[in-house]
Parts: C-alpha cells; structure tokens; sequence
C-alpha cells in the first residue's frame, strides 16, 4: 500500500518541534499556541454545543480518532500498515461486556469495574501482540492480508459463538459504572471523560515517538536493515509497536461500548476496520493529530449526509456515497491526509518572497 | 412523486416559507435501513410509510406531519447512533423503525433511556425486543418471527401427514426464533423432530449437511433465506435427491421464487408461513396492493408490498391513529399518546391487531403453498389463516417462558409433544 511508503518521512519530520535549540524554556511555556486555542474550545466546548454534538460528534470523534492513533501509531512510526486495530478495540469492548454487568444475563459475568476494566485492557492488549507478533514477519501488503483476515475471522467468530459472544446478537444495555457518583452516560461527563483519553492517549504517542524507543522504531522503519546492523533487535521493537498500540485500540474499544452501550460483531466487522484506515489515511498518518482530524471528519459527513443529501432535494438513500466522495478526494488531492495539505500551505506560504526585500527565504 | 414528498419536507424541514399552518408540525423520525442487505426491503418500507401519511394528508388534527428519515446499515450501533441523531439533533416527536432484529433489540435499550419519546418498531421481527425486558415507550403493531411459524406445524401434520421431519436453518437470532414458532406449533401437533442441522449465514457449500440428512423423514424444515435457500435447492437437487420441503418464512419469498434455474422447481408445493401472503383475498389487503401498485410506477417497486412495506405501513398507521386520539397532543411525556397506542384495536390490510400487556401485536398469520401458474412462473398460494396469534402462540406465558429462549436446542419437541 502506497500509505506505508508515503509515511517513510525522515526522522526530522516528525521530531521538529524536538529538535528547537533554544534556551530551555519552561515546558509548557514551550507549547504552541495554537494548542492552546484548541484546548481552550475543546475544554468549553459544554457551553456552547448542544448534547448531540457533545456526545454524537465530538465523543465519538475522541473514540474514532483513538482506535485510529493506534493505527497511525504503527504505519506512521512503524510502517507497519495494522488492520487488527479495530478488532483490538472490539475485544476490549466484549471483555468489558462479558466481565461486567449487561443485558445478557445468562453471560455477563457482572464483575465490578475495578476488576473488568484492566482485565479487559490486558486481554485486548495481549491479543494486539499476539497478532502483532505474527504480522511482524510481514512486510507491506502482506501485512495488510494477515490483519485483514485474522479480523474477518473474529468478526465470524463473535458472529457463530453463542456461548462467550452472543452471536449475532452480542450485548445490550453495557452502561460504564457509576463511579464518583457521575453518570458517566450523560452526554457532558461522557464528553469529559473521552476528551481526557483523547488528550492522554496523544500526549503517550507525542511522548513515545520522542523516547528512545519511539526514535529506534522509526529508524527502524525507514532502514531496518542498518537498525539492526546497529544492535537493535527489529522485531522486539516491532511487537512492543504493537504492544503499545494495542493499549490504545484497547481504551477506545472500552469507550465505544459504553458510549453504544452495546456490542455485536458488526461493531468490529468488516466495514468498521475499513473505516478506521480510512479516519487515518483521510486524517494524515504523519502526525498524531491527524486521525482525530479524520475522525470529526468521518463523523460529521456520517451523521450530516442524509441532510446534505435531502437538502439537494436528492433521495437519503445514498448517503454512503457523499463519505465514499469525501474520501476519495482527499486521497486525490492530498495522499497525506488533510494534513498534508496543511503542510503545503505553510511550506507556500514560506517560499513566499518578502513583501520588503524581494528576497525568497 | 417521492421525490417531491422529500423535497417538500425539506423545505419545511428548512423553515422555508409555506402553506400556513395553524399550529408546530410533528415530526416524525424513520429509522429505516438503506444500505446493506436489507437497503431494496428499507426503500420499500418508506413507500408503506408514504402511502399511510398520503391517506391523511399529511396532517393530524390540524397539525402538519412531517418526516426525517435517518438510514440505517443493519448494524445495531448505527441504528442507536440515528436514533440518538433524530431525537437530540433532529429533535423529532417519535421514531418509526427499525427494519431488522438485532437493530430492534438495540432500539428497545435505547427507548429505556428515553421515556419521553415513543418508538413505534418498523420492521424488526426478534422476539427479545417485546418478550424480554421490554421497554415502557417501544411498541410493535406487527407479528414477530416467532409468531410467523404459526399455524404451519400444525398444518403439515393435519393436512400433508408429514410427521417426522429434519430441519435445515441458519444459525443466528432469526433462524433460531422463526424455527421456534414452527416447531412449538408442529411438536403440539404431534410432530417429531429427528434431527436438527445449523448453517452459518451466508454459507457457501452445504454437501455435508446434504450428506448427513436422514433419508427416513417425512419433509424438511428449510429455514434458509435469500443466496443460502437458492444455494441449497441447487446443491441438494445435484446430489439427486428429493425430498418434501416446508419452508420457513423467507424460505419462498419473491428473491428466491424468481431465481433463475431449476432449483426452485424443488419447492413446488412446500408450505411456508409469515406476515403477509400476496394471494390474500381479504377486500382489505387487496385495496392496499392495489393502491400500492397505482401509488408507485412499475419498476419502481415490487410486484406487490413486501413485508417491510406491510410493516412499517402498519406501523405508520398505528401513529396516526394514536395521534388522532390524542388529538395530536404529545404534551406530558406522550403518556396519553403511549396510553392510547396500547389500547388501538387497529383496522389492518391484513386484518384486525392489537396489543398484549407487553406492547406486541396480536394478529393474523399466513400459511401458504407453493404453486406453479400456467406460464411456469412460481408464486404462493394461501392455504391456511391464523387469526389472533399471540406472542406466546396461545401457550400460558409461564409454560411458554419454560420452554426457553430461541435457540439450537429449543424448544425441546417430546416434552411438547407430551401435553
């Protein structure tokens, strides 16, 4: 797939903001502006929007974004192009909704949070390596076809097993606990509290990448062949990659089955792990933010297209094709995401000579 | 025409200047699946809803009706995702749909959340959705999956003397629950179940199920539907085999009737039951088909209405009717709306229906026999009307709970079969 190449960017690319000399600042002092903007809307964002786009937009944009970090993650810094992603999350979410309390009593085992939780979490996580460690014996497209089909088998799987995942019906009525005395459902604190996981599984990536860690994994791909030449051992690197991103998928799969409040194989079938490459592909797969941006882009056109499409005075029948559009125009005119073209702008508006001396920077 | 009706609900959906009205329109949401393997069924349903709003004018007790449609793909997440859409977004009065069971059993989660608005179920025929935990706010004035066996068993066992029987059937929620209601009536009957065989959705080979069948039986129960019933019929007449069928209720519909090949020829007279037959003689149902077939030009719809046009055409008219009888008031949490859809006895083109205490429709159910017309051509020929089938098929709801959920193994035939 041409994403994987495309991505394989130079190591200055994604560590610029790193590689700033300058005094040593205080850190946050450090932070772009820009960051802050965003932050300061994202965190008022309860008095002004209404809860439909609190909870339907914008949760499930942090949701969406945060199962298609763990996808950028590994095919931005690992060039590992990971279609399992969605899968992860959807274990993560029929853990929770095996373990925990649900509609479907003769299952559910109705464990209390603090136990369900990080058992859920840690099996998704252990599944991720697992097929990591398999898919890292691959390269490229074969990559793609042993994720894709190990997906398809669990979307079957749950599908055909009525004994742990209720087959074709899964789990209804999965509400997360009452902690703190929040009912976390409600649109503003479920706003909260996906926005928080949002922000801390970015800050983790935007950390990783920098660590040692994060830079020998991007050594390792743009030259595997001289990392290890260097000592590193690649394909450790490569399953604690999927490791990490499994912890990821795993956060995002718990909070897609609170914020449905059921799951059945649908939630991680075939359409929906396409969908995640298309949130990371549409976002950019360079940076961390960029599968956020694709999400709320994804979500917006998903929810809105019946209306754009009845407002044309055309029949809601096809609304699939206005998303369909949608992505197929960014891949045209930008290959690197919406980001991409972000990144051009600026590099324009760089070369642009100055309006004084005439001269070209 | 339909393309007009949307148009013109837009433009009142935009606030766009027109005709006067004397008071705020309702609005209805239509949580209605067009995409995926029900998306032909989902554009049929509209047509129902559009035929039953066209029958009022579009206006309740001086009210104006308008409609939002929110398209589903099948999936349960998407269905809640649109129904949260229409209400807090769209901010709709009440919700017509869904089209299929697993969507139902998510909406009837979601209705809980929402007391104040009430979902009136479109298509969807799983039996969880109105016998489990059903919510306060979530009504069906159609027949269920279950329901739709009704009536069959017993009538192979008295009519065709079939007793002893396999069956064949997809093994997900559908294919367990329709089973169901054609074995509780067949076992009471006095029929034997000697082997019971499950199929993945969408399975491609079926030799070894082939294979494997008895050869000392009576018929075969065939709950397939769609490719898998055409891929069976081919794959069993290669194996040179024949056999009686009786047929579950998408067994014989049109998509498999009309096929193209020999194989259907195998279903020439097997009997099949459900919510509607296109061969009805009631006045009632033939005025619908003939108002569907003069509302929509040919090639834009089906040869007659399908069960989700019936479905959510009925359902459409139950709304109405409870609007009228509140007089389009939904003021005080829709209680008195609630209130008065439980108590509807409505007038149906296929017959009378009303409500249980779980807010399911008791009503008609159809068995029918495949025939062969004089150009070749397949159709169903009505048999058999069960009138007033209930949720439990008149069973007491203790003995019926006991028999199980819809599943491989239930119901259990000799312990039917000993009442």
């Amino acid at each position: 797939m041409a994403v994987a190449a495309r991505t394989r960017s130079t190591l200055a690319a994604t560590g610029r903001a790193a590689a700033d000399p300058g005094i040593e600042a205080p850190w946050f002092a450090r932070i772009p502006t820009g960051v802050w903007l965003v932050g300061a809307v994202l965190l008022t964002m309860p008095a002004y929007a209404n809860n439909f786009v609190l909870f339907q937009v914008f949760g499930w944009s942090f949701i969406l974004g945060i199962i298609a970090l763990s996808l950028m993650f590994l095919a931005g810094y690992g060039g590992m192009v990971s279609l399992i992603q969605m899968t992860v999350a959807g274990l993560a979410g029929y853990m929770v909704a095996i373990l925990g309390p649900s509609g479907t009593e003769q299952i559910s085992l109705g464990l209390s949070w603090w136990i369900y939780l990080p058992v859920a979490l840690a099996v998704a996580t252990l599944f991720g390596t697992l097929v990591g460690t398999l898919a890292v014996r691959t390269e490229g497209i074969y990559t793609i076809m042993i994720t894709l089909a190990i997906a398809s088998a669990f979307f079957y799987f749950t599908r055909q097993n009525y004994t742990i995942f209720n087959g074709y019906n899964g789990f209804t009525l999965v509400r997360p606990p009452d902690l703190f005395g929040v009912d976390w459902r409600q649109p503003v604190p479920f706003y909260y509290l996906s926005l928080a996981c949002a922000a801390l599984c970015y800050a983790a990536v935007v950390y990783v990448a920098r660590a040692p860690f994060g830079l020998a994994l991007q050594g390792i791909r743009d030259n595997a062949r001289r990392m290890a030449a260097l000592g590193y051992n690649v394909t450790a690197h490569r399953i604690l990659a999927y490791g990490f991103a499994s912890v990821l998928a795993a956060v995002g799969g718990v909070l897609l089955v609170w914020q449905n409040g059921q799951i059945a194989p649908g939630t991680a079938g075939i359409p929906a792990v396409i969908d995640i490459l298309v949130i990371a592909v549409v976002g950019g797969l360079r940076r961390p933010i960029g599968p956020f941006i694709g999400a709320l882009i994804y979500v917006v056109l998903s929810s809105f297209a019946p209306d754009i499409l009845t407002a044309f005075g055309l029949e809601p029948d096809r609304f699939k094709l206005i998303v369909g559009l949608g992505f197929l125009a960014a891949v045209f005119f930008s290959p690197d995401g919406v980001l991409g073209l972000w990144d051009r702008w600026q590099a324009r508006r760089a070369r642009r000579p100055d309006p004084l001396t005439g001269k070209v920077p | 025409m339909r393309r007009a009706f949307l148009a013109g609900v837009t433009a009142l959906a935009l606030g766009l200047p027109t005709v006067a009205v004397a008071q705020e329109p309702i609005r209805i949401g239509i949580l209605v699946a067009l995409e995926g393997a029900f998306a032909e069924g989902g554009r049929d349903g509209i047509r129902g809803i559009e035929m039953a709003l066209r029958s009022v004018n579009n206006q309740i007790a001086g009210r104006r009706l308008e409609t939002v449609i929110a398209p589903t793909d099948t999936r349960p997440d998407t269905a809640v995702r649109q129904a949260r859409k229409l209400i807090e977004q769209d901010r709709v009065d009440f919700i017509i749909g869904p089209l299929s069971g697993s969507e139902g059993i998510a909406i009837r989660d979601h209705a809980k959340t929402q007391p104040d608005k009430t979902f009136i179920n479109g298509a969807s025929g799983a039996l969880e959705t109105t016998w489990v935990d059903p919510a306060p706010n979530f009504f069906r004035f159609h027949t269920h999956g279950l329901q739709w066996g009704a009536g069959l068993g017993e009538y192979v066992v008295r009519t065709k003397g079939w007793r002893r029987i396999a069956t064949v059937a997809a093994d997900y929620s559908f294919g367990h629950t329709n089973f169901m209601g054609f074995a509780i009536d067949f076992c009471r009957a006095g029929g034997d179940i000697v082997r019971r065989f499950w199929v993945p959705l969408g399975a491609a080979d079926y030799g070894a199920v082939i294979a494997q069948l008895p050869d000392d039986v009576d018929a075969i129960y065939l709950g397939l539907g769609g490719t898998d019933a055409i891929n069976f019929l081919n794959q069993y007449a290669q194996a040179g085999s024949k056999m009686n069928f009786i047929g579950g209720t998408i067994m014989a519909d049109q998509t498999v009737l009309t096929s193209r090949g020999r194989a259907r020829e195998a279903l020439i007279g097997t009997p099949t039951s459900g919510m509607i037959s296109d061969e009805n003689p009631d006045p009632a149902w033939q005025a619908f088909v003939r108002r569907y077939r003069e509302s929509y030009p040919e090639g834009q719809r089906f040869p007659s209405p399908t069960i989700f046009a019936t479905a959510y055409h009925i359902s459409t008219m139950a709304a109405l009717e409870g609007l009228k009888a509140v007089n389009g008031d939904l003021s005080g949490g829709q209680r008195a709306f609630q209130a008065a859809l439980a108590r509807l006895e409505l007038d149906t083109p296929l017959g009378k229906i009303r409500l249980d205490e779980t807010r399911q429709a008791i009503g008609p159910v159809f068995v029918n026999e495949v025939a062969q017309r004089p150009d070749g051509s397949l159709y169903n020929r009505m048999v058999k009307r069960v009138d007033n089938v209930s949720q439990t098929l008149g069973l007491p709801v203790a003995e019926f709970r006991a028999l199980g959920m819809p599943g491989r193994d239930t119901p259990d035939c000799a312990r039917l079969r000993r009442r």
